[in-house]
């Protein structure tokens, strides 16, 4: 057989990887190559260089380094036993993409990946050689992510670190029995104990609060580490993935929990669910998942706002949630402390703040809050404002329906 | 009416020196017209002659309005420039302006502002460089793009920040920006043919455009709004949207299609492997044996989010076995038992009183950690009775192997594993207990009690009951020594 193209192993590559939803470019530490010579920059916020006809941002180049793997998980098309093509790129063609695409402002920076090879450590040593290359021999101040070979030696994840950006390990499924069912080789004990050590080190980096002398400690994965759970290809109910999440959140610090719908892959075992993705269902967990880490809803309140441990696909879970609570509105805008204002259906953070810097100079009309809120439909029967009461609105029997948005008419192209 | 020219569409420093003089003279918002290059001014309206010298000084304003007409001067509305001054003669009466978001002039402004915001950061996202290679190999960059706002010597130091060490050159319709790698220079507008055509790696993007996109998730109105379809056409990749939005149906029914194949021979060769390597592991005749397989215990439900079992640590056949309850958020991310603050105050007492500490083996009556997720914190939870008695298993195994004469449990939950029943410690400290294999057993309370003891004086008086009992363990250990 005649060897493949670079074009076609990229090709093989990024597919084989676009099934991982961890991927973004923020929360970062800012950097950049001015005054240095090198190429590539952060400013903490990630940028987002295209969009997928899947609506997903394109920031990094994400790639596997290699598809072959010695393992054999159901669920993924790089799996032993599946048939897909195989290619494995080198370390300089990686870092010679990485930079060719940087420099036409495609692409963020870096997401590699890899099947696994031979052992966890030899996978895990060529994904840090190509970091290492491209900080070092480049001076490249892109941003790289990482994934991280579960069981890999403890001073290859240390290495790893200096480098990237965000480290990343995959704890795949809600459940470890589910993870052991269909993921054989993986020991969820492992992908914790990996995660444990990233933590441990991420605190060893932290700037001590405390200490006046900062004495620098060197960099390490500024934007912390993050993991995946695939979403539907087993049993489990939302308020399961949403309790792995809170104890991997609590546990090892992550900044982001990744719900991935799963979706069919090809060559795939007759033991999965062959359908069309759970989109809606994923996009509640991340609503979830978003209301449990900055509005200060707890997962069994979340969970009650749905039956039966899954949450409401026709409506966003904080808005399921207080159509069962309307004992606690309606809410005055005028006087209600933050908390509270953040259960609003309708209200964000950000608006919530500005009430509350508004309201400090005159008394709110519900016309104010709906310049603040950009809209406010969602909101009016649950808030009074200075001339607004929602009467028998939040009560009202059918509210519920009138709140619920028509199904969506797919766009015609 | 006052008709007041700009020489530039964009250039705050020169509006603000005008709207200063109009301001000083006292002219309100109705009275002045603002004119771009190009503009005919209406009847009626007198030209810059009429412009008043300044008098006398103004009024300062908030430093946030400064930073929001920077940005807002930038949008392509011709009414910005009077509704910049509105707001500037208004906050003269009025410095709480800017903090009323319920303000119509305010908002106005803040949403011109985000949009110019907006534009600037697709600015950053969507340029796309075209690489052209002299006959040395030494490369330069040129990009055309079109901007909404006029937000390129907004965006162009965020290029030279990011492209430090490339030639490189943006070219909009109304203005372009040169880096050299030393300093950025600004100059007139072009044309979309002033930038090549083509660039070589292209077709390598358009490639990995098309496979990272998975045809199962089509959402197109989340990639519309995102990537508004006024900025494709200077998109290379943008072509392929239409192709891959039509097959995407076909693409998906294919997947799901492609059931399984025979798997390869490579696959069935690596399992052999496994399966073997797995039989060969599965009967435990060594504390190693167990403390390898205790990583899988399924016994009780712990295992599921604690991160790994965590086993004993000490010499193979210590004398002195130190029971615990269950590892602590330390403990349990590490793997180590007892090396938190109450394995300290453990170590401690251990020292103090005499005991050899490397002569001792550390454990916990239950192996995995239980807690409850709060936030960002792990709160730690007593284990329960079926718990305890499903971990007996590992315990027992411990105890065989390292065959301790002296057993400590450190707290009831270590008390009742040991002896199979709940346990009061205050009834069982101070004197031993023989065990049916003739093992002593002491009964003491856990190091972390102490550590939650507010009142320092009750502190002290516990640490000191605590060593008392560490005293008779010590003795003990040497009294059996003595019969050897
Ligand atoms: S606590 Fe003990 S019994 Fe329960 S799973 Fe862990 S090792 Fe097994």
């Amino acid at each position: 057989m005649p060897p493949l193209t670079l074009r076609r192993k990229l090709a093989i590559l990024s597919d084989a990887a676009k099934y991982d939803a961890s991927c973004a470019s923020s929360g970062t530490e800012k950097r950049n190559s001015a005054g240095k010579g090198g190429i590539g920059s952060t400013e903490g916020s990630g940028i987002c260089h295209s969009y997928a006809p899947d609506g997903r941002c394109i920031s990094l180049l994400k790639i596997l380094l290699t598809n072959f793997c010695v393992y054999d998980c159901i669920y993924c098309v790089n799996r032993s036993s599946s048939n897909v093509q195989r290619a494995r790129f080198s370390v300089e063609e990686v870092v010679g993409l990485t930079l060719d695409f940087y420099k036409r402002n495609y692409i963020e920076g870096l997401f590699l990946s890899s099947g696994i090879i031979r052992s966890p450590d030899y996978t895990m040593e060529e994904l840090v050689r190509v970091a290492r290359s491209l900080r070092e021999d480049h001076q490249f101040a892109g941003y790289i992510h990482l994934k991280v070979i579960p069981n890999a030696a403890p001073e290859l994840l240390a290495e790893a670190g200096r480098w990237a950006d965000r480290l990343s390990t995959n704890i795949e499924m809600p459940t470890d029995i589910a993870l052991e069912t269909l993921a054989p080789e993986k020991r969820p004990s492992e992908i914790r104990t990996a995660m444990a050590r990233v933590r441990g080190k991420l605190d060893e980096a932290a700037p001590e609060a405390k200490t006046k002398t900062r004495t620098a400690k060197p960099k390490w994965a500024p934007a912390g580490q993050s993991t995946q759970m695939i979403i539907g290809a087993d049993g489990a109910n939302d308020g399961a993935i949403l309790n792995r999440a809170a104890g991997l959140y609590s546990g090892y610090k992550l900044r982001r929990v990744y719900y991935s719908a799963f979706s069919p892959i090809p060559d795939a075992s007759s033991r999965l669910p062959l359908r069309p993705p759970p989109l809606m269902r994923e996009h509640r967990l991340y609503q979830a998942d978003w209301l449990i880490r900055f509005y200060g809803f707890d997962v069994p309140e979340i969970v009650a706002g749905g039956e039966d441990g899954l949450l409401d696909l026709a409506i966003d879970p904080k808005l399921a949630w207080a159509l069962k609570h309307r004992e606690r509105f309606p809410v005055d805008v005028n006087r209600a402390d933050r908390d509270m204002l953040l259960r609003v259906p309708g209200l964000g953070t950000r608006s919530v703040d500005r009430i509350i810097a508004t309201r400090r100079h005159h008394s709110l009309r519900l016309d104010d809050v709906a310049r603040i809120a950009g809209s406010i439909d969602k909101v009016r029967p649950f808030i009074e404002a200075l001339d607004w009461t929602p009467g028998g609105l939040t009560d009202h029997q059918r509210l519920r329906a009138k709140l619920t948005p028509a199904p969506e008419q797919l766009a015609l192209f | 009416m006052i008709a007041v020219r700009l020489q530039s569409l964009n250039d705050f420093d020169e509006w603000r020196g005008k709207a200063r003089q109009l301001l000083a003279a006292g002219l309100s918002p109705e009275n002045v017209a603002w004119r771009i290059p190009g503009e005919a001014n209406g009847l009626f309206e007198g030209g810059d002659a009429m412009l008043p010298e300044a008098a006398g000084p103004i009024g300062s304003v908030p430093r946030q309005f400064i930073e929001l007409a920077q940005t807002a001067i930038n949008h392509a509305d011709p009414a910005r420039f009077d509704l910049l001054y509105r707001v500037l003669w208004r906050l003269q009466e009025v410095p709480q302006l800017l903090l009323n978001a319920a303000d119509k002039d305010n908002s106005t402004l803040t949403l011109m502002a985000s949009a110019v915001r907006r534009d600037s950061h697709k600015m950053k996202a969507f340029v796309r460089f075209k690489a052209i290679t002299d006959d040395t190999g030494f490369e330069r960059f040129a990009a055309w793009f079109e901007p909404e706002h006029y937000s390129l010597e907004l965006t162009a130091p965020f290029f030279a920040r990011r492209f430090d060490g490339m030639v490189w050159a943006i070219v909009t319709p109304y203005r372009s920006v040169y880096w050299d790698t030393q300093t950025l220079v600004f100059a007139e507008g072009g044309r979309r043919t002033d930038v090549p055509e083509v660039d070589a790696v292209e077709e390598d993007w358009r490639t990995y455009f098309s496979s990272i996109f998975n045809p199962a998730r089509l959402k197109i109105s989340a990639m519309k709004s995102e990537m508004p379809v006024k900025y494709w056409r200077n998109l290379p990749e943008a072509e392929l949207i239409a192709p891959l939005v039509r097959g995407a149906r076909q693409a998906e029914q294919q997947m799901i299609e492609r059931a399984a194949s025979q798997p390869p021979s490579r696959h069935v060769k690596q399992t052999e492997k496994y399966a073997q390597a797995a039989e060969a592991q599965s009967e435990i005749t060594s504390l190693a044996d167990a403390r390898a397989a205790v990583q899988g215990c399924r016994r009780c439900p712990l295992y599921e989010h604690a991160t790994q079992a965590v086993f004993g640590e000490g010499p193979e056949h210590a004398q002195v076995m130190f029971v615990g309850e269950q590892p602590g958020d330390q403990e349990d991310l590490a793997g180590q038992p007892f090396i938190g603050p109450a394995g300290k105050v453990l170590d401690a007492a251990v020292e103090k009183v005499g005991i050899d500490r490397s002569r001792v083996y550390v454990t916990n009556a239950v192996k995995h950690f239980k807690f409850e997720p709060r936030g960002k914190r792990r709160i730690h939870n007593k284990p329960d009775a079926g718990e305890i008695q499903a971990c007996k298993f590992w315990l027992n195994l411990e105890i065989g192997f390292v065959k301790p004469k002296v057993i400590v449990a450190l707290g009831a939950t270590a008390a009742h594993s040991l002896l199979g029943r709940t346990a009061t410690i205050s009834k069982l400290r101070g004197a031993p207990i023989t065990m049916e294999d003739g093992t002593v057993l002491f009964v003491t309370n856990h190091p972390s009690y102490l550590l939650r003891i507010p009142d320092p004086e009750r502190k002290a008086l516990e640490r000191e009951k605590f060593e008392q009992d560490l005293v008779l363990v010590r003795d003990a250990i040497a009294a059996l020594e003595a019969c050897h």
